[in-house]
């Protein structure tokens, strides 16, 4: 279905493998990026979850950061959890230097430790349609601030969850980890195929 | 056992964005620092690393909670701290305390040599050490959300680790081509339940992530475990029981993200003075393996 999209999954750190697997489940032409030649020729990039301290440092050390960063501001990106925390404005702390790719705040493990983490659905405005996507928060960030052009698509207990600006998606919480693809699916559609 | 219980899930969740990361064995707030400087997914919080504990003998158990407090405060990166195998009580303190992963592990002294914790009860996941599929699957079944090898700590040795590592392998291959009535037979053999093995049978994999743990010294080291299946690695008295642990870290991070490309952990390996001394697996007696609780 999504044969003619090539999507990378940054694989520095993290849980690449199920962003992978969903993709592959759609069809959609998926890859690992762990080095710099590997960000060639790719219509869109997931920044996955892990620790954003790693990919930070990552990032630096194998030299793909520029790189990187201007693809972000040209694909279809979306960042879960980590990746949300990397392609951020602002980030309340100096460990993580973002890619400044969607004008948000926010703050890393906000929601608590482990034993916090929980899981449960939420209610999306997807292409004007209401969604109900299955959600797990993980050691979560939280969005302290969003900037005037972007558009929160999802809010749970009044805080926003998931955010758009241009070519940029971010959800502070997994999808991957379950069977829901819709979220996806949304990404291919609405970003990938249309900032190819 | 209800591998699809959402909560489980979460814990399994964790595990997984540990993937591709080093969690590093630490035993205080400096160490922890450095850890997490050099890009640790992780950091494991105990008193004694497993090569002082093996060095000085006696009774090894959970790290008193200051330590584990000061760690938690000093660092953002996940803090996981080890139990004793059987102890629920350490286990609950450890979830009191709020780590975010518990290693109930071989390395301190078994607290309960009949039976592991029922791991089930616990808001907050477990690893638990393996030796062969039989051990990976009873594991699971009692709750853990993720598994690694139990190689042999504190040795520098990684030739367990790659044995244990070897043997998982094997027998997943094994069970990929039995048929049903074989799976009950091997179900018998590995001492394991039935729709564990069943679920690996069909998928060739197990069904939590899995790691390798036991003896890893250098940045080879991380990168042999890594391209024998394992999707992250412990890295317990390797990095502070070498001369310079702040550059060792540093490399072994780098091996483990890139394990595929010799040249890069060629250019790591570099100029990192002396690794852990250590001691050949071989030669301790079996009464004094940590691998066999």
């Amino acid at each position: 279905m999504y044969s003619h999209l090539t999507v990378g999954v940054l694989a520095l750190q993290g849980d690449f493998e199920r962003h992978l697997f969903r993709l592959s489940l759609l069809n959609a032409n998926a890859r690992e990026v762990r080095a710099l030649p590997d960000l060639e020729g790719l219509d869109g990039l997931i920044i996955p979850g892990g620790e954003s301290t790693t990919m930070n440092l990552l990032l630096d050390r194998f030299g793909m950061r520029s790189k990187l960063q201007e693809l972000c501001r040209q694909k279809g990106v979306w960042g879960t959890c980590a990746g949300m925390i990397m392609l951020a404005q602002e980030v309340d702390d100096e460990r993580v230097k973002p890619l400044q790719v969607i004008d948000i705040s926010v703050k890393r493990n906000a929601y608590g430790r482990q034993v916090d983490s929980f899981h449960t659905e939420v209610r999306a405005e997807l292409n004007g349609k209401p969604s109900l996507l299955s959600a797990s928060f993980i050691r979560a960030p939280i969005v302290s601030r969003v900037g005037k052009g972007v558009k929160i698509l999802s809010e749970h207990n009044g805080k926003p969850i998931l955010l758009i600006q241009n070519n940029c998606l971010v959800s502070s919480f997994h999808t991957e980890l379950d069977e829901d693809l819709t979220l996806t699916k949304y990404y291919l559609e609405n970003l990938v195929s249309v900032f190819k | 056992m209800n591998l699809e219980d959402k909560d489980y899930r979460l814990r399994v969740g964790l595990a997984e964005m540990l993937k591709g990361g080093v969690i590093m064995d630490v035993t205080c707030a400096e160490q922890a620092k450095i850890a997490e400087q050099s890009g640790a997914a992780a950091v494991m919080a105990l008193e004694r690393v497993p090569a002082d504990i093996r060095a000085e003998g006696g009774v090894a158990r959970m790290a008193d909670p200051s330590i584990i407090e000061a760690i938690k405060n000093a660092v953002s990166i996940p803090v996981m701290a080890k139990c004793r195998i059987g102890h629920f009580a350490e286990a609950e303190v450890l979830e009191a305390l709020k780590v975010d992963f518990i290693d109930e592990s071989e390395v301190l002294t078994p607290a309960d040599y009949q039976y592991h914790i029922d791991k089930w009860r616990f808001r907050v996941p477990f690893v638990c050490g393996c030796r062969n599929l039989g051990e990976a699957l009873r594991r699971i079944s009692e709750g853990a959300a993720l598994i690694r090898t139990k190689g042999e700590a504190g040795t520098g040795d990684v030739s367990e680790a790659v044995k244990h590592l070897r043997e998982i392998n094997a027998a997943m291959k094994r069970l990929t081509v039995m048929s049903e009535e074989e799976l009950f037979g091997a179900a018998k053999e590995l001492a394991a339940p039935i729709e564990l093995v069943r679920l690996v049978a069909r998928t060739g994999k197990l069904p939590v992530p899995n790691f390798a743990a036991g003896g890893v010294a250098t940045p080879a080291d991380a990168a042999l475990v890594m391209k024998l299946g394992a999707e992250a690695v412990f890295v317990g008295s390797g990095i502070f029981k070498s001369s310079n642990p702040d550059r060792r870290a540093v490399a072994i991070v780098t091996a483990v993200a890139q394990f595929n490309d010799p040249k890069v952990v060629a250019e790591c390996s570099r100029g990192l003075g002396e690794a852990m001394k250590g001691i050949s697996a071989a030669q301790i007696p079996q009464e004094n393996l940590l691998q066999v609780r």
